[in-house]
């Protein structure tokens, strides 16, 4: 059973073949079975089986519709009321939230069942989930390495099956590279398609919150509970949701897929080559076009989403002053020193790094030469987008430039960190959906991911040309050694 | 562009972040770094275009100006380190 889509799952709930608290048991076992992946902060198995008992009560009346009883892990970033949030932080290790994200919100509406909340890096910064103050979570496909980042725990759990899907969100890859790094289908919508509200905020012009699940169709089924306009968020956009399942299936006959240039120059590993030039191949046999097109800003992706991201995020994170919810420092002197041990003692490295540099390009001085030049070339690489976009219907690449790599192997050059993320950047600059799919494997057997791009609000074609490829292989079915 | 202990030392204060002096030099070397990766932002001319602050440029929406949330201040303030008679305690800021 543990094997099974949510599609799957869904059905056999509906057919009585299995009850939503048996589901949540079953899952709750593999997560304690497995729990040195550290993919998980909080499991709270009350909480859980009682959300699963109501939900069967709901099957029952047949009420509730595809996601009732399904037992779905969420990202330790969304504020799910009475549940440990704590972002992956030190600094909200006791922070129990005191409202529901609208995300979460919609799971409970849906009759979904919480299983947990999943690892994460500390406050979405990093690729490789090695920032968390819990711990660094190991992948699926090689315990060595990296489930990716930032919502590492949830590609994992997903992918050892210790729950059928997961949500995530992706400022600058964080759903699509752990999702290409765990063989999973990941999906960032377009900015504004899916409230932010009660999403701890990293950087507000970039996140979006998604799913992560082993197929484009289970995607959609938790895509159609996810998006929506919420007037609580002022930068959800009030556009109609369709219902994406009814999206899937139809054939891609005469689909036009850009390849950009720039996605294939130097430092994308060979081995990855192959695996997104054999997915290409496959996506010709289906009827679909290639055309070449060009991104020639995406080079400078990483550099301006390095002033960007982190200006936004010291901005945010000014939040945190240990004066109205989270941790507090013991010995201080004043308000302002106060303030300063805090958090000093409060975040990470990664994360200091972070509002320091965002600090740095916003003060005096310096603004117009880092701040708004980003957003300058903010500008240029949405536009290439546009530009490429006249002539295709989708643009496809690797979504990163190298298979999972070892847990502390970069961790002492933040630079090399930040490169991983040169595939999936550009997208977010530009506000654009995009997914990364299983294609396939390298010689050591670890997965490939295929990033797929789509126009604003395209979500439900790109879901389609996933499926389509989906139906035609069974990467996206293969399953790590040793969860069985 | 490369920082010195001194001007990392302003950076932390502006950010609230006490660092140690081990830790100013350590972050000295790493956002040195990182700010040499910036730099690869002056390759491209960028006169005359406008900045872009975000991929939703239709503005933002306006609402009525009423009430809208209930008053939450005891849930709110259960998870506060320090409050007393309903406000939220800090050290003593005036004399």
């Amino acid at each position: 059973m543990f094997e099974k889509t949510v599609a799957e799952l869904s059905a056999a709930l509906r057919r009585k073949d299995v009850s939503s608290v048996e589901l949540t048991r079953l899952f709750l076992e593999r997560i304690s079975r497995y729990k040195d992946l550290n993919a998980f902060i909080t499991v709270d198995p009350e909480r859980s089986l009682a959300q699963a008992g109501a939900a069967d009560a709901l099957i029952a009346q047949g009420t509730g519709g595809a996601l009732a009883g399904i037992p779905v892990a969420q990202k330790d970033i969304f504020c799910a009321d009475g549940w440990l949030t704590t972002c992956g932080s030190k600094m909200l290790s006791n922070f129990v939230a005191p409202y529901d994200a609208t995300a979460i919100a919609k799971f409970n509406q849906a009759g979904a069942v919480c299983l947990g909340r999943t690892n994460m890096d500390e406050f979405a910064m990093g690729s490789s989930n090695e920032t968390s103050y819990y711990g660094p979570v190991k992948n699926p496909w090689d315990t060595a390495a990296v489930p990716g980042g930032s919502s590492g725990g949830s590609a994992a759990a997903v992918a050892a099956r210790l729950c059928p899907a997961a949500t995530g969100t992706d400022t600058g890859g964080s759903i699509r590279q752990p999702a290409a790094l765990c063989g999973l289908t990941g999906l960032k919508p377009s900015y504004g398609r899916v409230s932010r509200y009660g999403m701890i905020a990293f950087a507000s012009s970039l996140d979006q919150g998604g799913p992560l699940a082993r197929s484009a169709e289970d995607c959609a089924l938790l895509l159609n509970v996810m998006a929506g306009f919420d007037p609580r968020d002022s930068t959800s956009v009030d556009e109609p949701v369709p219902d994406y399942t009814q999206a899937l299936g139809h054939d891609i006959k005469g689909l036009r897929i850009g390849l950009p240039r720039e996605y294939f120059g130097a430092g994308l590993n060979p081995a990855v080559v192959k695996v997104i030039e054999a997915a290409i191949a496959e996506f010709r046999k289906l009827g679909a076009e290639v055309v070449d097109v060009n991104l020639p800003n995406s080079q400078l992706a990483i550099p301006c989403y390095y002033v960007l991201a982190p200006a936004e995020a010291s901005s945010n994170l000014s939040r945190y002053d240990g004066a109205r919810y989270g941790f507090r420092a013991k010995d201080y002197t004043d308000l302002l020193d106060m303030y300063c041990k805090t958090r000093a003692e409060g975040f990470g490295i990664e994360v200091k790094r972070r509002i320091m540099i965002g600090a740095y390009a916003l003060s005096a001085g310096y603004y117009d030469a880092y701040y708004l030049k980003a957003q300058q070339l903010r500008r240029l690489i949405a536009e290439d987008f546009l530009q490429a976009f006249e002539s295709c219907d989708v643009i496809m690449g690797p979504a990163t430039p190298t298979t999972a790599f070892k847990i502390g192997e970069k961790t002492d050059d933040p630079v090399a960190m930040y490169l991983n993320d040169i595939y999936t950047v550009p997208i977010n600059l530009a506000g654009l959906p995009g997914m990364s799919i299983p294609a396939g494997f390298d010689p050591q057997g670890l997965p490939v991911g295929l990033q797929i791009v789509g126009r604003y609000f395209d979500e439900a074609r790109l879901l389609n040309v996933a499926h389509c490829f989906q139906q035609a292989t069974d990467w996206h079915q293969r399953m790590p050694k040793g969860f069985e | 562009m490369s920082l010195d202990r001194e001007q990392v030392r302003k950076i932390a204060h502006l950010a609230r972040l006490h660092l140690t002096e081990q830790e100013a030099v350590t972050y000295a070397e790493t956002l040195s770094r990182i700010l040499g990766l910036i730099e690869q932002m002056n390759a491209v001319d960028t006169t005359g275009v406008a900045p872009m602050a975000h991929p939703n440029e239709a503005g933002l929406r306006l609402r009525e100006d009423v009430v809208t949330e209930p008053n939450q201040r005891e849930k709110f303030q259960k998870i506060a380190p320090a409050v007393e008679a309903g406000l939220y305690l800090v050290p003593k800021v005036i004399e």
